[in-house]
């Protein structure tokens, strides 16, 4: 601290307000925002990818033929483009959500599948099917997000009354809370019958997207809108409660909202598309180790790392047993513990 | 001026803080010395909002602290407490930023920079702004904290132990930094301390805490006095009279 001395210049006294322009832009680096819109490009050329290919032959050819291929068009529209949307739109919001609960949770290895999350919506879903069969697939997804809010909450009201929180111990908790979920799901399931479409709806697997069956992953893509916009509590709030506090901002309710988000985003992904593991853990990590922890400039890329991610999980699972499928949620499972492997002995040093 | 009436923090059966009354002037550096578990962090807590009160009021210009919206509150006081553990990756800059959040809502105007880039400065953080806190030593990351609270630009800056980790040379600036916000800017700054010296040497007023009750307050020249000691400590102390100064010596 060498530049202290009596005639160093003073903090600028908080004088008049009227120089209010935000800079923030300007300030996140020039450098910065080139880079995601490469990484953007990346994600579209995986998108185009996703499109062409499967079993019904799509290609440019026959799009634009003189004429116009119905065939090919029809598919494209009613089949490929959804798939792909619902893909990317999955992908974005259960990475921010992920990136969400871990900051929650104080905590890197949480994330909707290891924190109870997932398999409460899970729980939610069947109780629908079993009580009010009849109920649209928008009140089932609204059930499954009350489920998933409670279960959540219920992770986190735990994590406040454990007395010893070492870095390990949270996530382990997430498990048993979740396997816990996942056995009453599995009983009832059993006992009604319903074992196969348990396994149907717990699957990531996006080979039935279709046109009419996917839109509601938009509202998911809408929550991670709204979890950009107030990014800045959400980093405030990861620094801890006395750290919020101190600022003005009040604890409760940020928790409060990021619980909202995360369970919906879960609810919505798993009522659509079933559960795609990992995404939640491993992209956020990444993008921490790349650029910290400030959500205002992570959210983008965990968005776009996170739409990335999947669709290269389910292309990997489209092409490798060609013209058979492998549902995606098996390829993240794969591809996300080797990732996961890897960053853990990666950075062992800075466990907590 | 910051006010405690009756205050008192109970954790079960244990009085932590018993029935404490105090001002604390409105201008200069006031320090809380006092053996461990004597409550000072628990008062400077409850003062600050962090920790609810069991009992007693405490006011801060005439706002009680309990009832005062969170954000009116962050714009008059500013909190540092000692265990910033934390797991967040984020640069010295963009953690100064924060600072500034009760003022700018998040969206930092060119004012809001001038300020977070006075505070970096002022710290001697402008090597390390670009790094991420979780790859800096103990101190660095002690000083980007208090860079970050100084930042907030708060008329009360209370700060639990700013010493915390620090070596001797940033340990002097950083007193001479808090000296330099209460006589230049005319702040009112509070702290938490276990030196006896720098508390000698750097406070207006000096408040001392045993067994939750305060046992003395008053300036440097009347606290340092090897029997007033001997009531908070339980220890003879050696006061020198060195440049002015009066300097403690308890190593033997």
């Amino acid at each position: 601290m060498s530049t202290l001395s009596p005639d160093s210049p003073p903090l600028p006294d908080s004088g008049p307000f009227a120089r209010r322009e935000p800079v923030a832009l300007a300030q996140a680096g020039s450098s910065a925002v080139p880079r995601l819109v490469v990484a953007g490009l990346g994600v579209l050329g995986l998108a185009v990818v996703s499109l062409l290919i499967g079993v019904s032959h799509v290609s440019w050819d026959a799009l634009f033929a003189a004429g116009g291929d119905d065939r090919a068009t029809q598919v494209l529209v009613i089949s490929r483009v959804p798939r792909t949307l619902a893909l990317m739109l999955s992908g974005m919001s259960l990475g921010v959500a992920g990136l969400i609960l871990q900051m929650l949770a104080r905590n890197r290895f949480v994330e909707p599948f290891t924190a109870g999350t997932a398999e409460s919506a899970s729980l939610g879903i069947l109780a629908v099917t079993v009580l009010a069969p009849g109920l649209p697939i928008l009140a089932k997804t609204l059930v499954a997000a009350g489920f998933a809010l409670a279960g959540t909450a219920l992770f986190l009201l735990i994590l406040r009354k454990l007395p010893l929180r070492s870095a390990l111990v949270v996530p382990l908790v997430g498990l048993v809370l979740g396997a816990i979920f996942d056995a009453v799901t599995t009983f009832f399931a059993y006992r009604f019958s319903l074992l196969q479409s348990l396994a149907a709806w717990t699957t990531g697997d996006f080979s039935s997207v279709m046109r009419g069956r996917y839109e509601l992953l938009w509202s998911a893509f809408a929550l991670t809108a709204v979890a950009y916009v107030v990014a800045d509590r959400f980093t405030v709030a990861g620094m801890g409660e006395a750290f919020t506090t101190n600022l003005g901002l009040n604890h409760r309710r940020i928790v409060a909202l990021g619980l909202a988000i995360v369970a919906m985003v879960t609810a919505v992904v798993v009522a659509t598309v079933g559960m795609i593991p990992f995404i939640g853990l491993i992209v956020p990590n990444l993008v921490s180790l790349m650029m910290g922890d400030n959500a205002r400039r992570s959210i983008p890329w965990v968005a776009v790392m996170g739409a990335g991610f999947v669709l290269l999980c389910d292309i990997v699972g489209r092409v490798v047993r060609y013209p058979y499928e492998i549902p995606v949620g098996t390829v993240a499972g794969v591809v996300g513990s080797l990732l996961f492997l890897y960053l853990l002995l990666r950075r062992d040093a800075r466990v907590g | 001026m910051i006010e405690a009436r009756n205050v008192s923090r109970r954790y079960g059966d244990t009085l932590v803080v018993d029935d404490v009354s105090l001002r604390i002037p409105e201008r200069g550096v006031t320090s809380i010395i006092g053996p461990n578990g004597a409550g000072k962090s628990t008062l400077l807590s409850m003062i600050s909002r962090l920790l609810p009160l069991s009992s007693g009021v405490v006011l801060v210009d005439d706002l009680d602290v309990t009832k005062t919206p969170g954000d009116a509150l962050a714009r008059r006081l500013a909190i540092l407490r000692q265990d910033n553990h934390l797991t967040a990756r984020l640069t010295v800059r963009d953690l100064v930023t924060f600072g500034r959040y009760p003022h700018s809502r998040g969206r930092p105007t060119v004012e809001d920079r001038a300020f977070v880039e006075g505070a970096i400065h002022h710290l001697g953080l402008e090597p390390i702004a670009h790094r991420f806190l979780d790859e800096l030593s103990g101190g660095q990351r002690q000083r980007a904290f208090v860079a970050m609270v100084l930042c907030q630009d708060t008329h009360y800056v209370l700060l639990d132990e700013p010493l915390n980790s620090l070596d001797m040379k940033h340990a002097v600036s950083m007193m001479q930094e808090l000296r330099r916000a209460a006589d230049a800017l005319g702040k009112s700054v509070i702290l938490v301390l276990h030196d006896l010296n720098f508390a000698s040497c750097y406070s207006d007023h000096i408040i001392a805490m045993r067994e939750g009750k305060v046992a003395f307050q008053g300036n440097a020249e009347e606290l340092m006095r090897t029997e007033v000691l001997r009531g908070i400590y339980d220890l003879d102390i050696a006061i020198h009279q060195l440049d002015g100064r009066w300097i403690a010596v308890h190593y033997r």
